[in-house]
């Protein structure tokens, strides 16, 4: 079979970002501008996956050269086709420009965005079709899965895993190797393997992007663990609100199935296994492995005590071995590199990499895998190019609604399980939300504690009260109605929650309020006591704007910006109606002279 | 998928058509594609180098560059071998095009009466 000679292939990012900023039309015009000048049959034009710098996307890549645009725009196509496919002229204008140099720079591999980044999950991601199968078994996919099935015994990979040292990346870290051990050790006729992919943190996206941009990764890590385990049935537990996660992952399931990695006797071993994809309906608990077996089983998602764990009764009471999307997608690099290599990356406890989806006042929001031990400074400053400009950064948040917010102070950390643990955080899947000088911590435990208390499934009182009573805590504080006592009561409250809720999501509720408490303690008693939101957020706390009319220009940005129509014009200036303002300072941040001052 | 050696030969079948985004140095055809290049019939060369690259199977990557001046010259064509002088030939038909491929691309022989400059590694 001979394939066609094309001189240029055209990768066009259709991760969810880039998509949404317009990414397939995009595709389509230059399907178009490319036919138009009879070049169909010597360019090809590729949709990826995300290619992680959601920032600057959309992002098209052109090789042989791997010249990066970005910020693609529909009528930047045109020239792209002429001057660069046609002509072999870049378009300058299209490149990334490093914000500090100016420099363009043409080849994504010198951006520092990508420079301090290892990529072994997302090597594929962004430079193939994810939806086709052709592309990841080019890159050596399924080798893991034929070595493993056909040169080494179930126990063989089972130990492998475990010197591997890889850590579950759904957020506890528990030990993969281990936990495939317990699901093998199981005596039962029937097992199962169960993938994770409900991905339910506010700002995570590292699963999402995963499926969408390398589907038969994880399905090969899958495979693998199904013959480690001795289970011949699998599902992926995906959340409905990822459609094109599960469209791409349906078209990856029918082709694995065609080609016979999925199905009876693959790679002529005699292993069986089948695969199946379970939509979620979008509850958070269900990310929980006991409430997520439940939903599988068409019950109501709710946790259940452990043990037994699922090793020994999980779904429909057989042994079965859940983990993370990110946790499978390891596997085909351990098998095919050796457990040595992958111990060589990150640090001794915590080996490989790690996924972190990047996002909150940051100015390079994005995709990005790093060895663990790198620290938080150089993913927040080096990669993510820091908060916006002029302004401070105050905290990051990591784990979502779990984890906790860890301050300026320890920016040196090293990011691996262990030490985000020591500060009162955790690794969780991955979300890293950063937060600047404006933003309230008090605001944010509030945030996350809505998030959390919102989706309690209501199983265990000190879940389903605890957190309630939290949050009206926090409410009450946000609203300038504080008490003295309160910080206390919080602390109280989280303690116990913590120790008595029935499954991970009670458990670690509290970690946001808790942490804010021991970092950001002069914050909640700035609100208590002095009436006073320090960030200037809390709209009942904050300051009103007033614009200085020595100052003003009249352009009337600020009240066309104004979400409370609080701003009108007087004979020479614009004025705020201060009992009309909800100080959410859009006012400020329009006004192109600096005349807006918060009091 | 029957054994592991099948999935093998599929991955040597299917990779060819992954080599233009790998990121080895490979052999480089340059076309001069200003608008000297482009008049004096450059697409020509162009679509006789794909034509060439794909009968023979070569792994080959070919890029495109403006006028460089020597307009007189065009069509131009570029062979840039790893580690070696840059060699540019003028003034070429089809069978010009054909004859630097199979001499100079695959044999690593320059076709010294066709060249017009050369530019130092």
């Amino acid at each position: 079979m001979k394939k066609a000679f094309y001189r240029s292939h055209v990768l066009v990012c259709s991760g969810t970002g880039c998509s949404s900023a317009g990414a397939q039309d995009l595709k389509i015009e230059l399907e178009d501008q490319v036919a138009e000048r009879e070049l169909q049959d010597e360019i090809k034009i590729i949709e990826t996956g995300c290619h992680g710098f959601c920032e600057r996307g959309p992002i098209i890549i052109i090789y042989p050269e791997g010249v990066f645009y970005c910020e693609v725009c529909i009528d930047d196509i045109e020239e792209i086709v002429d001057e660069h496919l046609l002509k072999g002229r870049t378009v300058e204008r299209l490149l990334y420009r490093e914000p500090e140099t100016e420099e363009k720079i043409p080849v994504y591999q010198d951006i520092d965005f990508y420079r301090k980044q290892q990529q072994i999950v997302l090597e594929n991601c962004g430079e193939i079709d994810p939806e086709n199968i052709d592309e990841y078994i080019a890159r050596g996919g399924y080798e893991a899965a034929g070595i493993a099935l056909t040169e080494m015994s179930p126990e063989g990979v089972v130990k492998e895993i475990k010197n591997s040292g890889l850590r579950g990346r759904g957020g506890a870290g528990f030990s993969t190797g281990y936990k495939w051990d317990f699901a093998h050790q199981a005596q039962s006729e029937k097992k199962y393997i169960v993938c994770n992919a409900d991905e339910g943190d506010p700002g995570a996206f590292m699963d999402r992007s995963l499926l969408e941009g390398d589907p038969h990764r994880v399905i090969e890590g899958m495979i693998v663990a199904s013959y480690a385990i001795g289970a011949d049935e699998g599902y992926i537990y995906i959340r409905a609100e990822y459609p094109l996660a599960i469209e791409r992952l349906e078209k990856a399931l029918d082709d694995a199935r065609e080609y016979g990695l999925l199905g009876e006797d693959l790679f002529g071993s005699g292993h069986d296994f089948q695969l199946h994809i379970k939509e979620g309906a979008g509850a958070f608990v269900c990310g929980e492995e006991t409430a997520l077996m439940a939903s599988i089983e068409g019950k109501r998602g709710m946790p259940r005590p452990r043990p037994p764990y699922p090793a020994q009764r999980g779904l429909w009471g057989k042994p079965t071995n859940i983990n993370n999307v990110e946790t499978y997608a390891n596997v085909p690099f351990i098998i095919r590199e050796g457990a040595d290599r992958f111990q060589e990356i990150g640090t001794e406890d915590s080996p490989g990499t790690k996924v972190f989806a990047l996002t909150g006042k940051i100015q390079n929001t994005g995709l990005l895998e790093i060895p663990m031990g790198t620290t938080l400074r150089e993913v927040i400053f080096d990669i993510g190019g820091g908060p916006d400009e002029g302004k401070e950064f105050k905290a990051v948040q990591t784990g979502g609604p779990s984890g906790g917010c860890i301050p300026a102070d320890y920016l040196d950390l090293s990011i691996d399980f262990d030490s985000l643990l020591r500060v009162g955080s955790m690794m969780g899947s991955g979300g890293m939300v950063v937060m600047d000088e404006d933003t309230c911590m008090v605001d944010v435990a509030r945030f996350f504690l809505d998030f959390t208390q919102g989706e309690s499934c209501g199983k265990c009182t000190p879940c389903r009260e605890g957190t309630k009573r939290m949050l009206e805590i926090l409410e009450r504080i946000c609203d300038g109605e504080g008490e003295e006592g309160d910080i206390e009561l919080l602390e109280e409250l989280g303690d116990h929650i913590k120790d008595t809720a029935l499954c991970g999501l009670g458990q670690s509720a509290p970690n946001p309020v808790l942490s804010t408490i021991e970092y950001f303690r002069g914050e909640y008693e700035a609100h208590i006591y002095d009436e006073n939101c320090p960030a200037g957020a809390c709209p009942d706390l904050a300051g009103a704007y007033a614009i200085s009319a020595d100052l003003c220009v009249v352009c009337g940005q600020c009240a066309r910006a104004c979400p409370a129509d609080a701003i009108s014009k007087n004979e020479e200036a614009y004025i705020i109606e201060e009992e009309a303002c909800i100080a959410c300072g859009v006012c400020d941040e329009e006004c192109p002279v600096d005349a807006v001052e918060q009091t | 998928m029957k054994s592991l050696e099948e999935l093998r030969e599929l991955r040597r079948e299917v990779e060819e058509d992954m080599k233009n985004r790998s990121k080895e140095e490979k052999p480089e055809i340059i076309i001069g594609m200003g608008t000297c290049g482009i008049s004096a019939g450059a697409r020509e060369t162009l679509k006789t180098v794909l034509d060439e690259i794909e009968k023979r199977d070569l792994d080959v990557a070919v890029t495109q560059t403006g006028c460089i001046g020597m307009c007189e010259k065009e069509p131009l064509l570029d062979v840039k071998l790893p580690d070696q002088s840059r060699i540019t030939y003028g003034q070429l038909n089809p069978e010009d095009v054909q004859r630097i491929i199979v001499q100079h691309v695959i044999n690593g022989e320059i076709v010294e009466e066709l060249a017009v400059a050369r530019l130092e590694e």
